[in-house]
């Protein structure tokens, strides 16, 4: 009926345009596109129990095997954990933990001795972990001067108003900010204890634990990378609670100053309170034997960093990764649970179907 | 500073008076303007603008400021320059707010650089000012008139401020004007020169004008206005007759001058100026509430934040590292941390409260007025004229209507008005002839449009079989169907103007009354035909001043056909050639008219009306002879003489009235205010000497003119008027001096039985009387009259009063049945609104009877409606009708109650049950009608009506209308629809939707206010379930972060996320979104009911809304917490995935949402996800220290590379959309909704399709054929005559078919 219509007024109008003037041709007509008349082709899917139908099954199909892939990958990533807050009196740490405070000038180092019931292959992750540390609170996260970290001479002698009252300590503070003065100071070492007793001290990597971005081009020590950091870094203080100045944190001038990799690592907060920093790579050695053996292992901690005041443990975590990082069962169970869930829907639906679906098509419309 | 200070004094001064006096301005030509009598009124520059260069960004910030959504993005972005408070960097904050204002403010520089443009063009207009240094007129611009300026216009131009007209080049002192762009009538407006300056020699001396001119302050009514010239104590009163208005065109007229009384934004077309109509839509009042729920949610949220922070505050015993004092060493207090995160969380979570809403609900109607402009069925190629949005803001009302209240005169009706039948001195004429002519030309439309002219009323002597083998039969071997249509096509311009087509302009006389006017030189019928063509205000217009108009007017929207103009071509012929040559005229309108050839003589053969065209003089038995003899002579005398005359009436009425006068040879040659120009059939011509026009008004109902016969010189009153009006004005002819007055008196008696025929037969009546005046009584009432026209107070009600002193002891013409076709489709356009589930009154002003035809044969009401009829008297016998009926409806129940009501109410009962206390019953009883039609009911009575249902019932209301008279009514509606017609554009100017045909409100409701109803609440629930959805990201995470108003998600993520992101996807949902094609939703107009329901848009919809977002923001916060919880992932890199699913959720949500997909939803969708990625990856690359402390640099990059991440996103989203996704599907199959079905169906092939809606449509005319079942009507017949009841509760009938 429309178009019939339109026909005709397009007839009219033409002949109208041939006729006395250009009157015609000035038409107010609206034109006649799919557009604008909103007649553009269009897939109009509808909803219901036979059409979804496969999407179900699909998703079922999909789901479980990717659940049972990420299920086995993550049971295959060996991990151990070992706390060393020392807030059990049996504990090694105790003593530490009981005495030591920000201020305490005296070194307190305490062994544990654990074992590793299952080798550990390929390179293995050291990570500290921290818990009740809110390292997202909004005001430490802010605490920070990301230019001044990226070597920039102004915000190292000037520093951001974001670190008050971390900023200035008579000096400006470099790094300023809550952050940096929080920094986690924890020596740890580990040690093979071989079945004859003797300890193996095992090499630990302190540098690939940073992102290479945060490495290589947020972080950049102020005047470049060969300048003397001690020389850069006059006019400046460190921070309160750092015993040693940022130019001092390591002997390796590749590893120094404001990219220092612990520094790094720490500077970039954590997400949740309780969280794991990597803290050093062991590398595997070669092929025939695991990086860590099965066995007894000592971790030596030189117990610097408080945690009493809010209630937080400490541990250290060791940890293979494979390609979806440290071990999370969750994400394979989900995927299983999803897809199953998904698959009992479809078969409710199939039978939804049967059962109610063609009885629309004789069914009206009522008013 | 001084000058605004010594304005303001002036305008002070001004308003202190009553009345504004001004003297001219040339004695004091060049003095300064301290010394200028009339420097206290305005000048005549313009502006319109709100800001000046300089002021713009000030005055506009203020503006905007006014604005509280705006108030509250400032209140946010000042909190943030709180230390203690702010969540983020305080510069960020600002974006938000000067993104809108600058956006805000570019729109309003824009409109305000235009309105710059019109008037720096209006003021600098070129315009003639006399000086009187020169002693001439001379040419200055338009902003340097003053008032008390002499200004004169010449033919064509703009009048360039209100004048007084004193002088014109008319010999009868008159001026022709046309307020087209005033008011948008394109008749001319006459206006005269003031009394006293007429007669004065014809060059007029400014200089020697020396008067006072008193007028009234500056108004804003353009039919009123008065004053006097006070000269030597002598006042000449004056009105708006003799005022020419800013704005208008002068024409017909080589000059007129005249003082300036108003200028600049004092005259009367400035202060009409503020069109700016705001209405508030139902969805959006409803919308307010659903904000404030944002804002209650987002104060509890930030409380629980709150009380949550000082809660883990306080379970601290000493201070943990990661506490950051405040710059002196402190700490806050637990409870002052508490009150501070409360705000932080107000700046945090703000987008909670959905304030890019309003902005996107503007663009959406913006877009969806686009889409209901371009749409070409509501086109009409007649008018050349498209559907007007003129409020832009309520397009979604028009998919909620619940009762339309109709006017029926223009707009049920197509208001061409056609001569149909006359009685004169009580014998009644039918005229068959034209009745069949009008029958043919409705047929003839019939075949190609589909139009519906009453058929019902053909008249039963001939059939169209008889005159011609049908409609088709016609086409195929008659020129005179090319011709109608090459008429139109040739016309050129495809507008038609109004009361000009052949089918209006040519009456064929019956041939009864010709040939008793020729054996007798009757006078009644000599003075019927008289009245006819002088008692109104028709002006006569030459061609060419016509011609040079249509030239003009092409590109405007009313354009002009010179079809139209081709009036009296052949004026010297005689009475019967000329009737003879109404045949013809068919087909010599079309070809380029004015000088015909006689050689085209044959093309004039027109064999259509042969048999009913009879010419006295050729005999009624040879009217084929007479066709080709006629059409010789007639094209002859055409060449020698070409006299050409164009009506231009006010009214269709008078035009069809006029023009019906000529076809009896009573031609108007000229109106002048001081005499009329009549040509006899004898071909003399009679010059009548006007001695007073009494006007029409809607209280009389009557006008009066009263003229001096040029050979008798007896003073003569026509009067013509609504029976009512007339018949009790007639002489006393039912007193006991029978035997003179008893003929008069069956006269009467006969004529009103005729009117009850015509009224019957739905044709529109008027009556003419007449009567001689003594001179005498003349003398005396003209002093009475004179007072009256020279009142400034009060003078309406003088002026009436003297009329009415006048129009009485009348004595009775005759009448005529006038009639006013139905326009096309207008039956199956109520039927389709009745099928919607909209109630559909009429309010007309006209008889019930005719009403009451009108209602049934537009299936308004239906033959087998129950109808009752309020024609009471008194108020006691309506409240005892109308409690009867409401009990006996009560007592019956379902039954009665399922049966179809209509209702008919006079309008003197109208006002009675309009009362308070009959009011609630009324509307009780209004509710449980199917129909509802008020007859004689006044402007104010259908506002009335239209406010109290709307009141009462609140429900949606729209009232349609084309004049003046539905002006009140389209007011009061919810949504008013203006029908541009014959009668002006007053209606239009008020409405909110201006169409051109009733029949395209059936498109504009079904189709277009349901699209748009249904578009733009999915748009705002979804709008709000985004906010929520997106913001709840951040709630969920301030478990983890101690309450502390962390963000994992970097700001300008969230500022993107909103404005880029997410942004598009709604407002194109909003405008493009269909869910079934306009084919099904016309075809099935039970699925508007929905939206009449608030079905898109009910409560529970947003809360099912806002649940399903804290369920996908909890899936979408807690799958990637999950995934991530206790590994080495800080907060931004986890900030990511999260937004990023949250995108992928809130996208595909819609798309789930999305009912059909074109390339521009592909588009958008699609893209808005790409565009998503480059932005975060490109943001995220180069910010490397650019945003602390998130500096995303390389997060995104990092992220993408990570298989987890893609993980994640899948998971999510599956797990957030499974629920809305399995609820759409067992809703589809367990409870489809109507829509659904209809789309189902709609998929079907097109012949599956259309055989499906027969059926369905035969099941329920089927349903509708069982009285007790019946909502709607189905019958087909409506040729029998419907059974009018016209006593009180008597028509219970129910025919049955």
């Amino acid at each position: 009926m429309a178009s019939g219509y339109n026909a005709k007024e397009e007839d009219g109008h033409r002949a109208g345009a041939a006729g006395p003037g250009e009157s015609a041709s000035r038409s107010r007509k609206p034109d006649n596109t799919a557009f604008k008349q909103q007649r553009l082709p269009a897939w109009q899917p509808i909803l219901t129990a036979g059409t979804v139908l496969p999407a179900f099954f699909i998703i079922g199909l999909i789901f479980i095997p990717i659940g049972i892939g990420l299920y086995v990958t993550s049971n295959n990533i060996r991990e151990f954990e070992i706390d060393y807050t020392g807030t059990d009196p049996s504990s090694p740490c105790y003593n530490c933990s009981q005495t030591y405070s920000w201020n305490s000038t005296t070194l307190c180092t305490c062994t544990l001795t654990f074992s590793l019931n299952q080798p550990f292959e390929g390179n293995v992750f050291m990570y500290y972990g921290l818990s009740n540390f809110y390292q997202n609170h909004r005001r430490y996260v802010k605490s920070r001067d990301d230019s001044q970290l990226n070597g920039d001479l102004s915000s190292l002698k000037s520093p951001s108003k974001e670190c008050e009252p971390y900023h200035t300590n008579e000096k400006p503070i470099a790094p300023c900010g809550a952050i940096a003065n929080s920094m986690f100071n924890d020596t740890l070492e580990l040690f093979y204890i071989d079945p004859n007793e003797t300890r193996t001290p095992i090499p630990l990597m302190k540098k690939g634990i940073a992102w290479w971005t945060d490495k290589h081009v947020k972080f950049r020590n102020p005047g470049g990378s060969n300048a003397n950091l001690t020389a850069v870094f006059q006019g400046t203080t460190k921070p309160v609670n750092w015993r040693k100045p940022v130019y001092e944190l390591d002997s390796d001038p590749e590893n120094n100053g404001f990219i220092n990799e612990d520094l790094i690592v720490w500077m970039r907060t954590a997400a949740l309170p309780t969280f794991r920093k990597l803290y050093r790579i062991i590398q595997k050695k070669n092929n025939m034997t695991p990086t860590l053996p099965r066995g007894n292992y000592t971790l030596e901690v030189t117990y610097n960093y408080p945690v009493h005041s809010f209630e937080g443990r400490k541990r250290m975590i060791l940890s293979t990764i494979s390609w979806m990082g440290g071990k999370n069962p969750f994400l394979g169970i989900a995927y299983m649970t999803v897809g199953s869930i998904c698959f009992v829907l479809g078969v409710v639906l199939l039978f939804i179907h049967h059962k109610y679906g063609n009885r629309n098509n004789s069914s009206d419309i009522p008013s | 500073m001084t000058w605004t200070s010594w304005c303001c004094w002036t305008k002070w001064r001004d308003s202190s008076e009553s009345e504004r006096k001004l003297v001219s301005n040339l004695p004091y030509e060049g003095l300064k303007p301290k010394n200028q009598p009339n420097r206290r009124y305005a000048g005549n520059a313009i502006k319109t603008t709100k800001y000046s260069f300089w002021s713009f960004i000030p005055m506009n910030l203020y503006e905007q400021f006014h604005r509280w959504a705006n108030l509250y993005f400032v209140g946010i972005a000042v909190l943030n320059f709180v230390p203690a408070v702010n969540a983020f960097q305080p510069q960020v904050a600002l974006i938000p707010i000067c993104i809108i204002l600058s956006l805000t403010a570019i729109k309003d520089a824009w409109e305000d650089f235009r309105r710059y443009q019109s008037d720096r063009q209006l003021n600098g207009m070129t315009c003639l000012i006399y000086s009187r240094s020169q002693r001439s007129f001379v040419e200055r611009r338009w902003k340097d008139v003053r008032v008390g300026d002499f200004v004169r216009v010449l033919s064509n131009e703009i009048i360039p401020a209100d004048i007084l007209l004193l002088h014109t080049s008319d010999p009868n002192g008159v001026c022709h004007m046309e307020t087209a762009n005033l008011d948008g009538e394109t008749n001319l407006k006459q206006r005269k020169v003031v009394p006293g300056f007429s007669s004065t020699n014809s060059s007029f001396e400014p200089l020697n004008f020396s008067s006072i001119v008193v007028c009234e302050k500056p108004n804003d009514d353009l039919n009123h206005f008065n004053g006097f010239l006070e000269e030597d104590r002598r006042k000449t009163g004056f009105g708006i007759e003799n005022l020419l208005l800013r704005g208008c065109t002068v024409r017909n007229t080589a000059d007129a001058s005249g003082i300036v009384v108003y200028a600049g934004h004092e005259t009367k077309s400035m202060l009409n100026n503020n069109r700016l109509r705001y209405k508030r839509s139902k969805l959006e009042k409803k919308m307010n509430t659903e904000v404030l729920f944002c804002v209650l949610l987002l104060i509890c949220m930030c409380l629980i934040v709150a009380v949550g922070h000082a809660i883990w505050l306080q379970t601290f015993s000493s201070v943990p590292i990661y506490f950051v004092p405040n710059s002196d060493g402190t700490f806050t207090s637990a409870v002052l941390s508490g009150v501070f995160m409360f705000l932080t969380m107000i700046i945090l979570l703000q987008v909670m409260i959905p304030i890019s809403l309003y902005l996107s609900i503007e663009l959406v109607k913006m877009g969806q007025v686009f889409f209901i402009t371009q749409d070409a069925d509501l086109y009409d190629e007649e008018k050349d004229t498209r559907v007007q949005c003129r409020a832009l803001n309520i397009t979604e009302d028009l998919g909620q209507i619940q009762y339309i209240f109709s006017d029926k005169t223009g707009t049920l009706t197509e208001n061409k008005m056609v001569f149909r039948r006359c009685t004169i001195m009580g014998t009644e004429f039918p005229h068959e002839e034209n009745a069949m002519r009008l029958a043919f030309l409705a047929g003839e439309m019939d075949t190609d449009e589909e139009v519906i002219y009453q058929q019902n009323r053909r008249p039963p002597l001939f059939s169209l079989e008889e005159a011609q083998d049908g409609p088709e039969g016609a086409n195929a071997h008659l020129p005179g169907h090319s011709s109608l249509h090459g008429s139109r096509v040739t016309a050129g311009a495809p507008s038609s103007r109004a009361f000009s087509s052949p089918l209006e302009t040519e009456v064929i006389p019956d041939h009864t009354l010709v040939q008793l006017m020729e054996e007798e030189e009757a006078k009644p019928y000599l003075d019927f035909f008289l009245a006819m063509a002088i008692c109104n205000t028709v002006v006569v217009s030459t061609e060419t001043a016509r011609r040079q108009r249509a030239n003009e007017r092409r590109n405007s929207s009313i354009s002009w056909s010179p079809l139209e103009c081709l009036e009296v071509l052949f004026g010297r012929g005689t009475c019967f050639q000329r009737l003879s040559m109404s045949l013809t005229r068919n087909r010599g309108s079309l070809s380029e008219p004015i000088h015909m050839d006689p050689t085209d003589s044959p093309v004039y053969d027109v064999p259509t009306f042969s048999g009913s065209v009879q010419g006295p003089d050729e005999g009624v038995n040879s009217p084929s002879n007479c066709r080709a003899t006629t059409g010789r002579v007639q094209a002859g005398s055409s060449s020698v003489a070409p006299e050409e005359v164009c009506y231009e009436a006010q009214s269709p009425d008078e035009a069809a009235l006029v023009h019906a006068a000529k076809a009896y040879g009573f031609t108007l040659l000229e109106r002048t205010p001081d005499h009329v120009t009549v040509r006899l059939p004898s071909g003399k011509v009679l010059e009548f000497k006007v001695l007073d026009v009494l006007s029409f008004d809607s209280i009389r109902r009557r006008m009066s003119i009263i003229v001096r016969h040029p050979r008798s010189k007896e003073i003569i009153m026509y009067t013509k008027g609504a029976d009512s009006g007339i018949m009790e004005r007639l002489q006393n002819t039912f007193e006991d001096r029978r035997r003179v007055k008893s003929q008069s008196r069956d006269v009467a008696i006969k004529t009103q039985t005729d009117l009850d025929m015509y009224a019957k037969d739905g044709l529109r009546t008027l009556c003419f009387a007449k009567k001689v005046v003594s001179e005498q009584a003349y003398m005396a009432w003209q002093v009475k009259r004179q007072e009256a026209m020279s009142a400034i107070s009060k003078k309406e009600e003088l002026l009436m009063d003297t009329a009415d002193d006048m129009e009485n002891n009348l004595t009775l013409l005759g009448a005529t049945g006038i009639e006013d076709r139905l326009q096309e489709n207008v039956p199956e356009t109520i039927q389709a609104l009745r099928e919607a589930g909209i109630q559909v009154w009429v309010l007309t002003g006209d008889k019930l009877e005719t009403a009451v035809n009108i209602a049934y044969s537009c299936k308004l009401l239906d033959q087998r409606d129950l109808v009752f009829t309020f024609n009471m008297e008194n108020k006691g016998a309506c409240k005892t009708m109308l409690n009867g009926i409401l009990q006996e409806l009560l007592r019956n129940g379902s039954l009665e109650s399922e049966a179809s009501i209509g209702l008919v109410i006079d309008g003197r009962s109208l006002s009675m049950l309009l009362d308070d206390d009959l009011q609630m019953q009324f509307v009780q009883l209004c509710t449980r009608c199917r129909s509802v039609l008020c007859c004689r009911a006044t402007p104010l009575q259908k506002s009335r009506v239209v406010t109290l249902l709307r009141r009462r019932l609140k429900v949606m209301t729209l009232a349609i209308g084309d004049g003046a008279n539905d002006v009140n009514m389209i007011q009061a509606a919810d949504v008013g629809v203006g029908i541009s017609g014959q009668e002006g554009m007053q209606a239009v100017m008020a409405s909110d939707f201006a169409i051109s045909r009733f029949k395209h409100l059936k498109k504009l409701l079904l189709v277009h206010g349901h699209w748009c109803y249904t578009r733009l609440a999915n748009m705002i629930i979804y709008f709000f379930y985004k906010n929520v959805a997106y913001v709840n990201l951040l709630f969920w995470y301030q478990f983890f972060c101690g309450f502390s108003g962390t963000a994992m998600i970097d700001y300008w993520f969230m500022i993107f996320f909103n404005l880029i992101f997410t942004s598009s996807p709604p407002i194109m949902f909003g405008i493009m979104d269909r869910e079934v094609s306009a084919y099904m939703l016309l075809q099935l107009p039970e699925l508007y009911k929905r939206g009449q329901h608030a079905g898109g848009y009910r409560r529970s919809t947003f809360w099912i809304a806002i649940l399903d977002a804290f369920y996908q923001s909890l899936v979408c916060f807690f799958v990637p917490y999950w995934t991530y919880a206790g590994s080495d992932i800080d907060i931004f890199t986890l900030g990511i995935p999260m937004n990023t699913v949250s995108l992928f959720t809130i996208i595909l949500h819609l798309a789930i949402e999305i009912k059909s997909w074109t390339v521009v939803h592909w588009v958008i969708m699609v893209g808005s996800v790409i565009v998503y990625f480059v932005v975060s990856l490109v943001f995220s690359a180069l910010c490397v220290s650019c945003n602390p402390p998130s500096d995303p640099y390389w997060l995104v990059q990092e992220q993408v590379a990570d298989p987890m991440f893609y993980l994640v996103c899948i998971l999510t989203t599956v797990v957030a959309l499974l629920p809305r996704y399995t609820l759409h599907a067992l809703r589809g199959t367990l409870v489809p909704s109507d829509h659904l079905k209809a789309r189902q169906k709609d998929q079907l092939p097109p012949h599956h399709r259309d055989r499906w809606l027969r059926e369905y449509r035969s099941l329920k005319e089927l349903c509708a054929s069982f009285p007790s079942m019946s909502s709607s009507t189905v019958p087909q017949d409506t040729t029998q005559s419907p059974s009018t009841p016209t006593a009180p509760l008597s028509s219970s009938t129910r025919v049955q078919n």
